[in-house]
C-alpha cells in the first residue's frame, strides 16, 4: 500500500522546509521530499547567507512582496528556531557618476517595495560607518534592515521544526514520476509510490523538471553558478554587507561578515547548462578577487580557507512562480527560487499556505502545535558555568573533537540523532571541519563516532550520500 | 577545577614530552604538567609507522612510535603529571591556562611558566584555491595517513599526490606498498620541500613520477574523485601553461603542500608572531615575548627532523627550570634577521647576557649550489658556513660565538644567485 499524505512538498531546501514547517501548524499529513541525504542540499547550502531589504526586485513583481515581507519575518523565525540572525545592515556602494545614478534608482526601487530605513549617503559618511570600505567609494545606499543568518542552519531548522510537529522526510526519494489519479497525485519516488491531494513544487533549479511531471511546461529554470571564497575567522574586517552595484547577472560581489565571524566574498554569477555543476574555477576564482578588493582593499585573501560554489534557480519569467499551476491545480508552484529566497522563504511559505486553502484544502490549526525549536547547545558559545552544567550532564560535551572550531564529541552526537548521516551532514550542523585545518585532523574522529552511533561499518560512510564515499576498503582488502 | 603547577607543558608530541622531561630534570623539586588533546601521548609520531627518526639523537634508527615512547616510557616514575583527551581553550598573557576533558570538565590552571609544544597542521585545498568539484577522496597527506595507519582503512586505489612534503613522499610509498597505484607527485616549484633521503626511497624506489613546475588544475568527479589535472606551471609566474595539462584518472587527491605552525592560542596571548616561520618570535632560550613562556617544536617553526625537535624543546624545557627556579630580570636583545637569501632564523633575538656556542637555525628561500652563509654583525663577519647545496627543503644551522655579538646580526647567502 502506498503512503498517504495531505500535502508533498518536493525539495527540501530552505523554501520548501519553510512551506513544511508553516504547514506542520495545522491538522495535514505531510511529506517532505528531496532527492538528496540530507536537506539543504541544492541552493540552500551555497548561497550569500544574505537577509535582502529588498530595494532591487523589480516594483511589483512577486520576489519584491515576498522579500520585504520574509524580512520582517526573519527575527520572529529565527527567534522561534533558534537560527542565527544578525540585522547588521548592508550597503550598496558607488565608485562615480554612473554607479551613483543606479544608487538613485535602487534608493527608489525601494521605496516603491515599502523597504524602511534607507539611507543614501556620501562615500565619507559611509566609512565612517564602515572603515574597510574603499576610499573610492563616492556614494552608498545603507540599508538599515539588510541582515546576516545561515542558510543551511535555517534550512535545517525549519526541517527539524516540521518534523516535530509530525511532517515526515524522505530523503534519498528522487522523483521519478507523478500522475495524477482521481483526486491525488501518485509521485514515484525512491521506488516507492506516494499518493497525496497536493504537491509542492519547492524543487528549486530542477523545479522545471518536476513541473512538467505533471504538464505544465509553461517556464524553465536556468542554473547559474555563484563562486564564493570563505576567510578565515581572524581575518574578518568589516561587519555590515557590502554589494557593488548591481549588474544584469544579479546583485554583484559582495562582501560580508558570516553569523560564525568568517568573512567571504561572492558570488560570481555565470550562466551554466549542467544544473549540478558546483565546481569552482581559476576565473571565477581571479574575478572574486580582484572585485573583493575594490569594495574592500584591506581584505586579506591569504586567509582563504576554501571555496566553493553553488547553483541558483533562474526562472525564464524573471520572478518567482508561485501559485497553483493552470495545467495541474493539485500542483502548487514555489518554483524559480533564485535571489532573494533565502530571505523571501518565510513569506513564500505563509503565501504557499494561503494558496492551499483557497484551493481547497482544509486546514485546521493543531492544538499541540510547538513553533520553538532548539538549536545544538554550542560549547564554543557558552560561558564557563554553562559549559561546566552541561558537562557535568554530559561528559561528551567535555571532549573537543574539532579543534578549530571547538566542537564537542556531544554535539556531534545529537547532530546524527537529529538526521546528519555523513560527514558533511555533520558538519553543516556542527560546524566540525569547518575551520582553518577544513576537517585534517577531526575528518577521522567525526567518521569514527557516525559509523559507532549509526552502526554502520567505516567503508560505508559518505562525505553527503550517494557514492560519496570516504573509504575505499580496509587495510589489506584493497 | 582549579590547579597550580610550576610548569605547563601544551601538547604531548614530541616537543612537548623532551621539554617537559627535561624541565623536570633541572628543576626536580617544581611540579610539571604535560596536556594533549588526543587520546594518547606522541602526537603526529604514533602514525608515522615509518623508520629513519632518532639517527641524530639516539644514533639508531626508530619508527615514529618507538621514537615516541622512549619519551614516554620516561615519565613513568618521573613525577610529571599528563592529562590526555584534554584540550586547552584559552592561554592568557599571565599564564593562566583554561583547558576541557570529559573526565576532568573544565580545569583552570595557573602557572608559574608555560611550554608551547602544540605542533602544526596541514595547508588545505582551499588555502590553495585548487579549482575543481569538491567529491569526496581529497584529503590532506596526514590524514590520509592516520586512516591508514592508525585507523586501519585504505582512502583510495588509485592516486594523484600535490606537493613533495615529506608526508605526501611518505604516504606515496605507504600507499603504493597497500596496493594501491600512485600515479604521480606534482611540485609546482623547482625543487622539493622534502628531505632527499624521501624522494629516493619513496619515489625513486617504487617508480612513482615527480613532477617539478607542475600543479594541480582541476579535480573532476562528482561525488568521489574521478580523476586529476595538472598542469606545467611558468616558473616565473607559478601560472599554468596552457595545453600542458594531463589528466589522470584516479580516485583520490592527496595534499602535501605545507604545514602551519597552529599558534592560535599564541596569538590570543598576545605573543608577538614572526611573519614568516608563523611562530612565535623568541631568543636563544626559546622565551616568547611574554616572560615565562617558551615555544619549542614545530609550533615554532616547521622541522624536517624531529631529531631537531627533541634538541629544540629540550632547551625550552632547560629555560622553563630556570625561570621557575631562578627568575631574571628582563634581558636586553640584540636582533638576528635573515636577508639576501635566508628566509628565516630562529632564534630571532639573543640575549646581551647570552653566552658561548649558540646554534642558530634557519632556511634558504630558493636552492644554492655551492653555498656559501655569512653571519655579520656591523661590518664584522662573525661566523661563515659553505656547503655544497643548501635547499629550502633542508633546514640549515650554524654556530656562532655569543661573545661576538655585540650589536643586531644578519644571516645572509654570500653573493646570492638562486638556481
Amino acid at each position: 500500500m502506498s503512503r498517504q499524505y495531505d500535502v508533498a512538498i518536493v525539495g527540501a531546501g530552505v523554501v520548501g522546509c519553510a512551506i513544511a514547517r508553516q504547514l506542520a501548524r495545522y491538522d495535514l499529513r505531510i511529506a517532505l521530499i528531496d532527492a538528496a541525504e540530507d536537506v539543504a542540499m541544492g541552493a540552500s547550502r551555497a548561497n550569500s547567507a544574505i537577509v535582502h531589504a529588498g530595494y532591487d526586485c523589480p516594483p511589483g513583481s512577486v520576489e519584491a512582496r515576498m522579500n520585504v515581507l520574509g524580512n520582517a519575518l526573519y527575527r520572529q523565525w529565527c527567534d522561534e528556531l533558534d537560527v542565527p540572525f544578525k540585522r547588521c545592515g548592508s550597503f550598496v556602494i558607488g565608485f562615480g557618476p554612473e554607479d551613483e545614478k543606479v544608487l538613485q534608482d535602487l534608493y527608489d526601487r525601494g521605496v516603491k517595495n515599502g523597504v524602511p530605513a534607507m539611507t543614501l549617503m556620501p562615500g565619507c559618511e559611509a566609512r565612517a560607518m564602515e572603515p574597510a570600505l574603499s576610499k573610492d567609494v563616492t556614494m552608498a545606499l545603507f540599508a538599515a534592515t539588510g541582515g546576516i543568518t545561515c542558510p543551511y542552519q535555517m534550512t535545517i531548522a525549519c526541517a527539524e521544526n516540521a518534523r516535530e510537529n509530525g511532517a515526515e522526510w524522505l530523503l534519498n526519494h528522487p522523483v521519478t514520476a507523478m500522475r495524477r489519479e482521481g483526486d491525488f497525485i501518485e509521485i514515484t519516488a525512491g521506488g516507492e509510490e506516494i499518493e497525496t491531494r497536493y504537491v509542492v513544487n519547492a524543487a528549486g533549479v530542477f523545479s522545471d523538471e518536476i513541473s512538467r511531471m505533471l504538464g505544465d511546461d509553461s517556464f524553465t529554470v536556468r542554473p547559474r553558478k555563484g563562486e564564493y571564497m570563505l576567510l578565515d575567522r581572524k581575518s574578518t574586517c568589516v561587519e555590515t554587507v557590502i554589494f557593488q552595484t548591481p549588474s544584469k547577472l544579479g546583485k554583484g560581489i559582495l562582501v560580508a561578515p558570516t553569523v560564525d565571524g568568517n568573512m567571504f566574498a561572492g558570488p560570481t554569477a555565470v550562466d551554466m547548462t549542467d544544473k549540478r555543476d558546483t565546481s569552482v574555477t581559476p576565473e571565477g576564482i581571479a574575478q572574486l578577487t580582484a572585485m573583493s578588493k575594490k569594495s574592500v582593499p584591506s581584505i586579506d585573501l591569504r586567509s582563504v580557507i576554501t571555496s566553493f560554489a553553488g547553483v541558483r534557480a533562474q526562472p525564464s519569467t524573471g520572478d518567482f512562480i508561485i501559485g497553483a499551476s493552470k495545467a495541474e491545480p493539485r500542483l502548487i508552484q514555489a518554483a524559480g527560487i533564485c535571489s532573494p529566497g533565502l530571505t523571501s522563504a518565510p513569506a513564500i511559505a505563509g503565501e504557499i499556505a494561503r494558496i492551499l486553502r483557497a484551493s481547497g484544502l482544509e486546514m485546521t490549526e493543531k492544538a499541540n502545535y510547538n513553533p520553538i525549536r532548539k538549536a545544538i547547545p554550542e560549547f564554543r558559545n557558552m560561558n564557563n558555568e554553562e559549559r561546566a552544567a552541561l558537562i557535568e550532564k554530559d561528559p561528551r560535551f567535555g571532549r573537543v573533537i574539532c579543534r578549530c572550531e571547538t566542537i564537542t564529541e556531544g554535539e556531534i552526537v545529537e547532530a546524527i540523532r537529529r538526521g546528519a548521516r555523513s560527514l558533511d551532514g555533520v558538519k553543516r550542523r556542527t560546524r566540525a571541519g569547518m575551520g582553518r585545518c577544513q576537517g585534517g585532523f577531526c575528518s577521522p574522529r567525526v567518521m569514527e563516532i557516525l559509523s559507532r552511533e549509526l552502526n554502520v561499518p567505516m567503508t560505508e560512510l559518505t562525505k553527503f550520500g550517494g557514492e560519496s564515499k570516504l573509504l575505499v576498503g580496509a587495510l589489506k582488502e584493497v | 577545577m582549579n590547579k597550580r603547577y610550576d610548569i605547563a607543558v601544551i601538547g604531548g608530541g614530541p616537543a612537548g614530552l623532551a621539554a617537559a622531561l627535561e624541565a623536570r630534570k633541572n628543576a626536580p623539586d617544581e611540579s610539571v604538567l604535560i596536556i594533549e588533546r588526543d587520546r594518547e601521548l606522541g602526537g603526529i609520531l604514533q602514525q608515522c609507522i615509518h623508520n629513519g627518526f632518532g639517527l641524530h639523537f639516539f644514533g639508531e634508527e626508530l619508527t615514529g612510535p618507538e621514537y615516541a615512547g622512549r619519551f614516554i616510557a620516561k615519565l613513568e616514575g618521573s613525577g610529571i603529571e599528563v592529562m590526555t583527551d584534554t584540550m586547552v581553550l584559552e592561554l592568557s598573557g599571565d599564564r593562566r591556562i583554561l583547558a576541557v576533558s570529559a573526565k576532568l570538565g573544565l580545569v583552570e590552571i595557573e602557572a608559574g611558566a608555560v611550554i608551547l609544544a602544540m605542533g602544526c597542521r596541514e595547508r588545505t585545498r582551499g588555502a590553495l584555491n585548487i579549482p575543481g568539484t569538491r567529491p569526496a577522496g581529497v584529503y590532506t597527506a596526514g590524514c590520509a595517513q592516520r586512516l591508514v595507519n592508525m585507523e586501519g582503512f585504505m582512502p583510495g586505489r588509485r592516486v594523484v599526490i600535490l606537493g613533495s612534503g615529506d608526508i605526501g613522499l611518505i604516504m606515496a610509498r605507504r600507499m603504493t606498498w597497500e596496493g594501491a597505484k600512485v600515479e604521480v607527485v606534482a611540485e609546482i616549484m623547482p625543487f622539493s620541500s622534502g628531505l632527499n633521503r624521501n624522494i629516493v626511497q619513496c619515489l625513486v624506489d617504487n617508480g612513482i613520477p615527480l613532477k617539478f613546475n607542475h600543479t594541480v588544475t582541476n579535480i573532476l568527479g562528482r561525488e568521489r574523485v574521478e580523476g586529476v589535472t595538472i598542469a606545467e606551471v611558468d616558473p616565473a609566474t607559478r601560472q599554468p601553461i596552457p595545453g600542458t595539462d594531463i589528466t589522470y584518472e584516479c580516485d583520490t587527491l592527496l595534499l602535501s603542500v605545507g604545514l602551519i605552525p597552529e599558534n592560535e592560542l599564541t596569538q590570543a596571548a598576545g605573543i608577538e608572531i614572526d611573519r614568516v616561520t608563523s611562530g612565535a618570535v623568541v631568543d636563544e632560550t626559546r622565551q616568547t615575548s611574554i616572560p615565562g613562556v617558551f615555544a619549542c617544536g614545530n609550533v615554532l617553526h616547521v622541522h624536517d627532523l624531529v631529531d631537531n625537535v627533541s634538541d629544540e624543546a629540550m632547551m625550552a624545557g632547560r629555560a622553563a627550570a630556570a625561570y621557575v627556579t631562578y627568575p631574571a630580570p628582563a634581558a636586553a636583545y640584540r636582533n638576528v634577521s635573515g636577508i639576501n637569501g635566508v628566509r628565516y632564523t630562529v632564534p630571532q633575538r639573543v640575549s646581551e647576557s647570552a653566552s658561548g656556542k649558540l646554534d642558530i637555525y634557519f632556511r634558504v628561500g630558493s636552492a644554492y649550489r655551492p653555498a656559501t652563509l655569512i653571519v655579520r654583525c656591523g661590518d664584522d663577519v662573525i661566523a661563515k658556513r659553505k656547503k655544497q647545496i643548501m635547499t629550502p627543503g633542508e633546514m640549515e644551522k650554524i654556530t656562532v660565538d655569543a661573545a661576538k655579538i655585540t650589536g643586531d646580526i644578519t644571516l645572509e647567502i654570500e653573493e646570492a644567485r638562486p638556481q
